[in-house]
């Protein structure tokens, strides 16, 4: 079955957690009991109708609070799909989460209230969606019963919209706009007869259309995960690459570099369990192995010959940071970028970049939590990556502070 | 023509993760409890390194209240694929005087199975525990990572999570620190069945449709056990049941069940409007249980 990841984003009360709700409902992936226990609440807390939002809201924190603070993950399927939603906070404080939940996701629905219009939270969101280069972004404008479900308030905000999307660099994103009431359930997964002037899809035929395969292929990488060695005595000198392909397709007879040792080599086998394959496309977790014996160990990536990417001892890179403790020139983290680790030590910032499509880059001496900026480094090895534009697998890192070992931050390579 | 490779974006996802643990820890072990959850897991890391073996020990911690079907299947499936098996009880540490069992209408070991668990980890010192958890089954578990990193006494602070970018996995820890991994975290109970049924993977017997001595408490089915406790007015009939989780005999309820195959069990649990949880007597004692027992150290 197909697997569908989506991220959420919405400013606090423009009904993200009721869209979710009224999307597990109307798929029936709420069960007997959820629902009892959403009505039980609801009626505790003295509604007249189903807060579907308490079918998400997962922490006692924020069921106290009445706010989500951390990404949860919801799962309901159709006929023709599963589907994962990461569920984001829109504070601003919690950039970080929509970050992570944006770094999985092949489609992201950003909410606007029709009563508010496009407010300064819509344009963080979009920045991000932009910055991560998320497929398929879906604005609903929800709360349409609110205002009469009328038109001109859509075309109002579509038109808002789309003034930031002119400001995109990420041209090949496809934005989609559908009025919703999330409450009451129109367009949330069937078409409404209250807005008889929009001719589009409902939200959940739209998701249904989207192909998360065709996500846009691109060089192929296979960083080495973990080599396989049998204590068998069938499988005495069998040496097998596993790991995970990203971009185009590898098959065997494939001339590859193996990246840093420049070695080169041909694709003998690719397994997958018990069985052995011509070819294997992205997404695949298979083991590779060599028609040479080269040395290759976790860390390295397989790459097509023809398709090296660039090496240097520096790099620069949009950072999001997601830590209490500033980042600050000087500093050393480890950069884990794909299975591969090296010590890297920030050399400058050159500035913290707005998240508003104000223009206004400010220049920085530190970055801290919840802000993004464009960072220097250099590193103590020489790195083979490529530009988060070309490729996202190459392209990106996280790095890890090497005295608490948190994940104090993620990087956008270019 | 030329064959290629469907990948299942799930299981290329847990195969994936299983090789991020062998590779970034030094002493994993896989929480095997004999359930669905856990047997699916062994298939997966069966895929994750073949030809190779399976390249750490399952760890049982038991509580002395299995089904004994679930016992049975678990040596047998050690036997067949050459598994290293480790198994504490949780009767030693009640016997050891460092818990107490619990007395009463809804008394469990359940509970007490976290500190036999924690006292096995220290015991081998493992770094990494890999267990069957899914986000689906329950509230605070939506919010868990797939390396989730533990304190010394195995608590789990949600408020202070590593966010998890990417395919980008961070198990750098402190000495006296674990991880416990969920490779399936992203699947649902669906998900897991319609695997069984594809990798036609046998599953214990308690699973099917069969003739138990039950009994109903609070609109669940218990067993008739002489580990689980009973009123007198509390009647026991034979019922036709399968159950759809298999834990403790103390804290897993069964539903009526015709189902006798793994086609049948998928297509009731296509249309079934029961959670998989709404069966699981622990979860009832209050809406937090499970986040609170996660605080504490809990699987
Ligand atoms: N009238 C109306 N109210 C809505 C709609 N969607 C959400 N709400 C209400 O707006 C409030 C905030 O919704 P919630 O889903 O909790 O917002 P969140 O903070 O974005 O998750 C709740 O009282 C909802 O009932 C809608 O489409 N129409």
């Amino acid at each position: 079955m197909e697997v569908l990841k989506i991220a959420t984003a919405g400013s606090v009360d423009d009904g993200k957690s009721t869209l979710i709700g009224r999307l597990l409902y109307d798929t029936k992936s709420l069960t007997d009991d959820k629902l009892e226990a959403i009505e039980r609440n609801s009626k505790k807390k003295g509604y007249d109708y189903l807060d579907f939002s308490l079918a998400t809201d997962g922490l006692v924190a924020e069921r106290e609070q009445g706010i989500t603070i951390d990404v949860a993950h919801i799962y309901f399927s159709t006929k023709k799909k599963s589907y994962i939603i990461a569920d984001t906070p829109g504070h601003v404080e919690y950039t970080r989460n929509m970050v992570t939940g944006a770094s999985q996701a092949q489609a992201s629905i950003i909410l606007i209230d029709a009563r508010k219009g496009v407010i300064e939270q819509t344009y963080r969101h979009f920045f991000i969606n932009n910055l991560l280069r998320v497929k398929h972004v879906i604005v609903a404008v929800n709360k349409m019963d609110l205002v009469n479900y009328d038109q001109q308030v859509f075309e109002d905000i579509k038109a808002d919209f789309e003034k930031l999307n002119s400001q995109s660099s990420y041209e090949e994103q496809e934005v989609t706009f559908i009025p919703i009431s999330a409450l009451k359930g129109d367009n949330v997964a069937q078409k409404t007869d209250a807005m008889s002037w929009y001719t589009g899809d409902s939200v959940l035929d739209f998701l249904e259309t989207l192909k998360p395969e065709q996500e846009e292929l691109t060089a192929a990488r296979f960083p080495v995960q973990t080599v396989v060695r049998p204590k068998k005595d069938e499988f005495h000198d069998y040496r097998g690459y596993a790991g995970k392909i990203y971009g185009n397709s590898l098959k065997v007879g494939d001339a590859i570099t193996v990246l840093p040792s420049l070695t080169s080599s041909k694709i003998k086998s690719i397994e997958f369990f018990d069985e052995q394959y011509d070819e294997a496309v992205a997404g695949s977790s298979v083991t590779i192995t060599l028609e040479n014996d080269i040395n290759v160990t976790r860390g390295d990536i397989l790459v097509k010959s023809d398709e090296v990417p660039h090496s240097a001892k520096t790099l620069t890179a949009s950072v999001c940071w997601m830590d209490g403790k500033a980042l600050v020139p000087g500093a050393k983290y480890e950069i884990q970028h794909n299975t591969n680790r090296v010590l890297a030590k920030i050399d400058s910032i050159e500035n913290v970049i707005s998240t508003d499509y104000s223009g206004e880059d400010a220049s920085a001496t530190q970055l801290t939590l919840n802000e993004i900026g464009k960072v220097n480094f250099k590193l103590s090895k020489n790195l083979f990556y490529d530009n988060y534009a070309d490729n996202k697998a190459g392209g990106s890192f996280i790095l890890i502070d090497t005295q608490s070992n948190t994940t104090a931050g993620v990087g956008f390579i270019g | 023509m030329s064959k290629i490779l469907k990948t299942n974006a799930l299981e290329s996802e847990a195969i994936y993760i299983f090789r991020e643990v062998v590779a970034q820890f030094e002493n994993p072990v896989l929480l095997f409890s004999g359930g669905k959850d856990s047997i699916t897991l062994v298939r997966l890391a069966q895929k994750a390194f073949y030809p190779g073996k399976i390249p750490f020990p399952l760890l049982h911690v038991d509580t002395g209240h299995n089904f004994p079907e679930t016992i049975e299947f678990r040596d047998k499936l050690v036997e067949e694929l050459g598994l290293n098996l480790i198994v504490r009880h949780v009767q030693d540490a009640i016997d050891e005087g460092k818990v107490t069992e619990e007395t009463g209408k809804y008394s469990s070991r359940n509970m007490l199975q976290t500190t036999t668990l924690l006292d096995a980890i220290e015991e081998f010192k493992f770094d990494a525990c890999i267990g069957g958890a899914r986000r689906d089954e329950e509230k605070a578990r939506a919010k868990e990572r797939i390396f989730s990193v533990r304190d010394d006494f195995g608590q789990w602070d949600e408020k202070n999570q590593r966010p998890e970018l990417f395919d980008l996995l961070n198990g750098k820890i402190e000495i006296g620190q674990n991880v416990r991994v969920f490779p399936i975290s992203n699947w649902t109970e669906l998900d897991v069945w319609s695997y069984i049924e594809q990798e036609q993977i046998e599953i214990p017997s308690i699973y099917f449709s069969h003739k138990r001595k039950t009994f109903v408490r609070d609109g669940l089915i218990w067993s008739a056990s002489k580990y689980v406790y009973r009123e007198e007015n509390e009647e026991v009939l034979e019922r036709i049941v399968r159950f759809r989780t298999v834990g403790d005999m103390t804290c897993t309820a069964a539903v009526e069940s015709e189902a006798d195959t793994i086609a049948r069990i998928v297509s009731e649990i296509k249309t079934s409007t029961i959670s998989e949880r709404g069966a699981r007597i622990d979860d009832k004692r209050s809406e937090a249980a499970m986040e609170k027992r996660k605080q504490q150290g809990y699987f």
